[in-house]
């Protein structure tokens, strides 16, 4: 018998505003314990949240990109639970009434192109953050309290853990540019929630379905979907019933473990939230969200092949990510050889990348480094070759501009053809032998002379002009012979 | 001259024409407050000192009152937040929190020079309606000590009627201002929901919540929300209006105003007396020439029911936050995070708090919530039509505020729901979110005060204000004082 994975996937995703949700305290990651709280954050009595405009305007632009109807009346609830990382023990989110609905993304997965309809997304508040490992027990740090988040809900159109890999990637890549969310993984600004079940493929009805909360990246995401259907196909299979709960994933022992049941879960308690007005869009703000909103990654791809004649494989690889496109279309701006540069940006830039630990954004030169390095390899003043060792440099701390790198190290190419003659002049009279060999017809010992020439000049002779000279030099030694 | 019987703008007078200092305002109060508080126990804390040292700096800088609430002294419920004194909400859960921010009710009055005494006692979390519920005290009313002040605003009510504050703020979920008045002899005013903010004031019913002045008159009463009315950014729900002087409404004309009467309003179980001064009070607006509206008003069959079903439900929700992890009371033992959660709020909370707490979690819980919270929602938007239907016929309804004088203490601790019903005729204005107010119009057979009711539409404080001034004029009940030692 053949199964089919069914999966609907949450995602929650951090807005990139300055101050948060209900209070004017700043988003700003990091920062000492509780020092980005307030009475509101830590709902004190009498406090009331006062929604941040700007919230609402990240939210239009992330449904719009999301190809979303983005609702006219909106409103808020609170969902109730106890933690003690939720001080009003209710989190302030959108559950009747959210602000986005109906929208797709587009993927493709396995080679097929495919749409993953979105059912809603809603804004809700952030939790703070227990520490569990003091002496003291456990602490609160409420600097998360009321950070904005997104919460993308998609319908059960998941058929794979590679469908949900690329969907999570495309979510992210999307909101990146829309500048929604700096999508910072590590910073946890992007979680995922996976609802999986399994059912016979043809089959209509859906399977019980678990829910695996929080997975923090695209590999825990991967490997989840794969240990969780594969656990419940062979549950199946040996005709054990499967329990609708919430399953913990731990990423490290690569499985997941039953966390709570459906008898066992929360009943929230949503009710609309009476300390907030709804929230009223006209079309006028709409559409100005929908001018504003910045080229899709999908947009660029087509433009880049169009444009700039690349290769699809390079218009994808420059828009993975939104620092990728604006380091390429900075630098393409200025120096009008597209391919060149893809090469460089895809080829020579990542290694260093890795080695230093830092992404694209983090580049210590500028595009306007770039471009002036690509001219010195054009103009022949320093190889290829050199031209990667000059890069290397450029990602030291302090280091200079491209030429005054190729100047401090003398790298640039012996490109004056007199003063080249002359040092392969002697050369040639220091090696007759050569002469002799290649006057019988052994042409490799041009070779032989080519790697003299560069000894004595330490690598800076312009291989090409050397070559040439030198054909021309020994040829006219060998016809003064005759 | 008997300064603490004197009104705010008696005092403000006096003060302006240098016969009195601000020294000599304060006194009169404490004096009151340090010989019967005791008794009354309308405070659950004052700062006799702070004030003292404050109205001794206006007498030193000589200056005359810039505004009508200018260094006159008053009190605040125990649920408004002010930086400078603990707020305990008169739950034991709150017993040594101290707010670092204020009210910004309190900031209003601040700013406008008034002179703040302390925080009075109040049903725990503004739940109950006779001030019993109370974790601190109990305290009675100045009328008779062997009765209730009312509540939840009781101690507010009960410190303006014996004369230890020249005014006060409260807060009306269900009538919590307009009950205590009426039991005390005062003049309660819940405004319009959303005129006044309620930042800084702890929540009970968020949708219902209101703040307002407990004076000893109109004049007063329009004084003191000219002071408090106004938008407020801290509230999205403040409504952003024009500032107003409510004075301005305080003519004596009321003729032609159509003053509407209710039957339901003077059922069977409305006390004799009370129905006697309300026809009384008729009969005065009568002779004003205000013309007298027969009006129908179905609402009030449904109006209990569905304010404890929706206040309860917002209610359990805003109480969720005192679970003892970041202020406030925490149990001394536990093993873990459940049993801490389970003792603190055992231990931390009263009954009736738990009571509300149950009930509105109940009404809001899976399989029940279509049931009673949606239903009693929607029964909300019945009322408000029907309320504003009745308001097409006359521009006031005149009602009593509570269908008997103050009970006994303890007379209904142990019966919640003969407790409840004393809300019947106050809740529907926190329902339609209207403005309503109490003031003294009799005297049953035992000196009891009388309060009669009059509420208006949305927005319409000055028509209110307008017809409850003719009748003050016209009559001297708010002369009344009671007989304190
Ligand atoms: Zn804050």
């Amino acid at each position: 018998m053949d199964y089919e994975i069914v999966i609907g996937m949450e995602i929650h995703v951090e807005m990139a505003t300055k101050t948060k949700l209900f209070c004017n305290c700043t988003t700003e990651f990091g920062g000492n314990e509780n020092t980005h709280a307030c009475p509101i954050c830590l709902a004190m009595p009498g406090t009331l949240p006062v929604l941040n405009e700007k919230v609402l305007d990240f939210a239009i632009k992330a449904g719009l990109a999301l190809n979303c109807e983005i609702q006219h009346y909106s409103k808020f609830d609170r969902k109730n639970y106890f933690y003690p990382d939720l001080p009003k023990a209710y989190q302030t989110s959108q559950f009747y009434y959210p602000i986005c609905k109906d929208g797709y993304v587009e993927i493709e997965a396995g080679g097929k192109k495919k749409k993953i309809g979105i059912t809603r997304i809603h804004i809700e508040e952030d939790a703070g953050k227990l520490l569990h490992e003091s002496v003291d027990g456990t602490l609160l740090d409420a600097n998360r309290c009321g950070v904005p988040l997104v919460e993308i809900v998609s319908e059960p159109d998941i058929r794979s853990a590679e469908e949900a890999q690329v969907f999570a990637e495309k979510v992210r890549n999307i909101l990146e540019y829309t500048g929604v969310s700096d999508c910072k993984m590590e910073e946890g600004s992007l979680r995922f929630d996976v609802n999986l079940s399994i059912r016979e493929k043809g089959a209509e009805a859906f399977g019980t379905r678990t829910e695996m909360k929080n997975l923090n990246s695209f590999r825990a995401l991967g490997r989840a979907v794969q240990y969780e259907s594969k656990r419940q196909v062979i549950d199946i299979k040996k005709g054990r019933e499967i329990i609708q709960e919430t399953r913990k994933w731990d990423d490290v022992k690569g499985v997941s473990s039953a966390m709570r049941s459906k008898e066992e879960a929360h009943d929230y308690r949503y009710f609309p939230e009476p300390d907030l007005v709804p929230i009223i869009l006209s079309e006028e703000r709409i559409e100005e969200a929908r001018r504003t909103l910045p080229e899709l990654p999908e947009a660029k791809q087509a433009r880049y092949v169009r444009d700039y004649g690349l290769p699809q494989y390079d218009a994808e690889v420059l828009t993975a990510s939104k620092a990728t496109s604006q380091f390429f279309e900075k630098t393409v701006a200025l120096y009008d050889e597209p391919k060149q540069i893809s090469n460089w940006i895809m080829v020579e830039i990542p290694p260093f990348l890795k080695e230093k630990e830092i992404s694209i954004e983090e580049i210590p030169f500028q595009p306007e480094d770039l471009v002036e390095l690509l001219t010195l390899i054009q103009k022949g003043k320093i190889s290829g070759k050199i031209g990667k060792k000059v890069l290397s440099l450029m990602f030291e701390e302090s280091a200079g501009s491209p030429s005054q790198i190729v100047e401090e190290n003398q790298w640039a190419q012996m490109s004056d053809a007199g003063e080249l003659s002359d040092i392969i002049a002697k050369i040639i009279d220091e090696n007759q032998k050569s002469l002799d060999d290649i006057a019988k017809g052994n042409k490799k010992a041009y070779g032989y002379l080519t790697g003299q020439v560069m000894k004595a000049t330490k690598g800076q002779a312009n291989p090409q002009l050397a070559n040439q000279l030198i054909r021309e030099m020994v040829e006219k030694k060998l016809n003064s012979r005759d | 001259m008997k300064l603490e019987t004197l009104t705010i703008h008696e005092i403000v007078d006096l003060l302006k024409n240098k016969e009195i200092s601000y020294s000599e305002v304060v006194d009169s109060v404490l004096k009151q407050i340090e010989g019967q508080n005791e008794k009354y126990g309308a405070y659950l804390y004052t700062d006799p000192d702070g004030v003292r040292e404050q109205a001794k700096a206006l007498d030193d800088k000589g200056v005359t009152p810039q505004n009508p609430l200018y260094g006159i002294p008053y009190g605040l419920k125990d649920n408004f937040c002010t930086d400078h004194m603990p707020m305990t909400c008169a739950s034991k859960m709150l017993e040594n929190f101290r707010p670092p921010y204020n009210a910004t009710a309190y900031e209003s009055i601040k700013n406008a020079g008034g002179i703040l005494l302390g925080k009075t006692n109040m049903d725990e979390f503004a739940m109950g309606s006779s001030t019993e519920t109370s974790y601190f005290k109990v305290t009675k009313n100045p009328w008779d000590l062997t009765k209730v002040p009312g509540g939840s605003s009781g101690g507010s009510a009960a410190a303006v009627a014996a004369n230890m504050a020249y005014y006060s703020l409260g807060t009306d979920t269900g009538g919590s201002i307009r009950q205590p008045s009426s039991f005390c002899a005062t003049v309660g005013l819940k405004p319009t929901y959303g005129l006044v903010s309620r930042y800084g004031v702890t929540a009970f019913a968020s949708s219902f919540d209101q703040v307002g002045p407990i004076t000893k008159d109109i004049t007063d009463c329009a004084l003191v929300l000219n002071a408090i009315a106004g938008h407020d950014a801290k509230d999205t729900t403040s409504l952003n209006l024009d500032k107003k002087d409510y004075t301005q409404c305080l003519t004596k004309d009321i003729k032609g105003l159509k003053v509407g009467i209710c039957d339901s309003f003077m059922g069977d179980n409305l006390q004799p007396e009370i129905r006697a001064a309300i026809d009384a009070a008729i009969e005065v607006y009568r002779d004003l020439g205000a013309e007298i509206v027969p009006v129908c008003a179905q609402f009030l069959d449904h109006a209990l029911a569905a304010y404890y079903i929706i206040s309860s439900a917002e209610a359990s929700t805003n109480m969720s936050r005192y679970d003892g992890v970041r202020y406030g009371y925490r149990a001394e033992d536990y093993n873990d995070l459940e049993e801490m959660y389970n003792k603190t709020r055992s231990e931390g909370f009263g009954l009736e708090v738990k009571r509300r707490i149950i009930l509105g979690s109940y009404v809001l819980s899976s399989g029940y919530y279509d049931a009673y919270y949606n239903k009693a929602t929607r029964v909300r938007t019945m009322i408000r039509e029907d309320f504003n239907r009745m308001f097409d016929s006359c521009d006031v309804l005149l009602t009593p505020t509570t269908a008997n004088t103050a009970f006994g203490l303890g007379e209904r601790t142990d019966d919640p729901l003969a407790m409840y019903l004393t809300d019947v005729y106050t809740v529907p204005a926190n329902i339609v979110g209207a403005p309503a107010l109490s003031m003294p119009c009799g005297f049953d057979k035992n000196g009891l005060p009388i309060g009669l009711q009059l509420m208006g539409p949305v927005l319409c404080e000055e028509t209110i204000l307008k017809a409850a001034f003719a009748f003050e004029s016209a009559t001297d009940f708010h002369t009344q004082q009671p007989k304190i030692d």
